[in-house]
């Protein structure tokens, strides 16, 4: 009983691990590719080591898969974030049917300064008024 | 069909042929972080090949080997996103 389990997830592992790499392949961009990656092979990982987990059906073992599995659900997001930050201030490219950029704008490449939304529409408000002051000079 | 068959026979051969589709994307990506996530990708992979392999022999000790992977898999792609950060200056 306990075999047909381990088998049946660790199957769900490598299926999962399988997809994500097909993702990784197939998606068109980078950072599309970068959501594959972070989702994909942290439940293919944990599956297959809970088979392990279950296959071993000892105290220690468990623990220490369960120790991999929580390192690898926290610092999946982080690695993920930190490497999407590094590539959209790189410049690498969005997909040309990408719906919006968010930070479009507000970041300044030569000085590397990233500016707050209110920032901005502060300074763009203040422009428009000057073009308004501008074209209606005070009689 | 046993269990160590089965994973002889089918799950190291999926894990194997995403191994070698990720390798792929290695090789071609066009920009560097492309190639950082192939590489981050092909290390955790390798975490679920010792997985698969310390079922398949019997000995859990290998699962050690996966826990300093997990490791430098996160030190690896953090170093590498800091210094291209730094290179853009």
């Amino acid at each position: 009983m306990a075999d047909i389990f381990v088998g049946a997830l660790s199957l769900l592992g490598a299926i999962f691990i399988l997809l994500a790499s097909i993702g990784l392949l197939r998606m068109p961009d980078s950072y599309l590719r970068i959501s594959v990656t972070t989702k994909a092979a942290t439940l293919g990982i944990g599956l297959l080591l809970i088979a392990a987990a279950i296959h071993f059906e000892d105290f220690s073992i468990t623990t220490r898969v369960m120790a991999i599995i929580l390192f690898i659900l926290l610092t999946a997001p982080v690695s993920g974030h930190l490497i999407g930050r590094t590539s959209y201030f790189s410049g690498v490219k969005l997909w040309e049917d990408s719906v919006m950029d968010d930070m479009e704008g507000k970041y300044h490449k030569a000085t590397q300064e990233l500016k707050s939304e209110d920032i901005v529409e502060n300074e763009n408000a203040q422009k428009k008024e000057e073009i308004l002051i501008k074209k209606k000079p005070s009689k | 069909m046993t269990l160590h068959e089965f994973i002889f026979y089918i799950v190291i051969p999926i894990l194997s042929v995403s191994v070698i589709l990720i390798l792929v994307r290695f090789l071609k990506g066009p920009s560097i972080i492309d190639r950082i996530i192939a590489l981050d990708l092909i290390i955790t992979t390798g975490i679920g090949f010792i997985g698969a392999y310390s079922i398949l022999t019997n000995r859990p000790s290998f699962l050690d080997v996966a826990m300093i992977l997990a490791l430098i898999a996160f030190l690896g792609t953090v170093a590498f996103s800091y210094y291209i950060q730094k290179r853009n200056k």
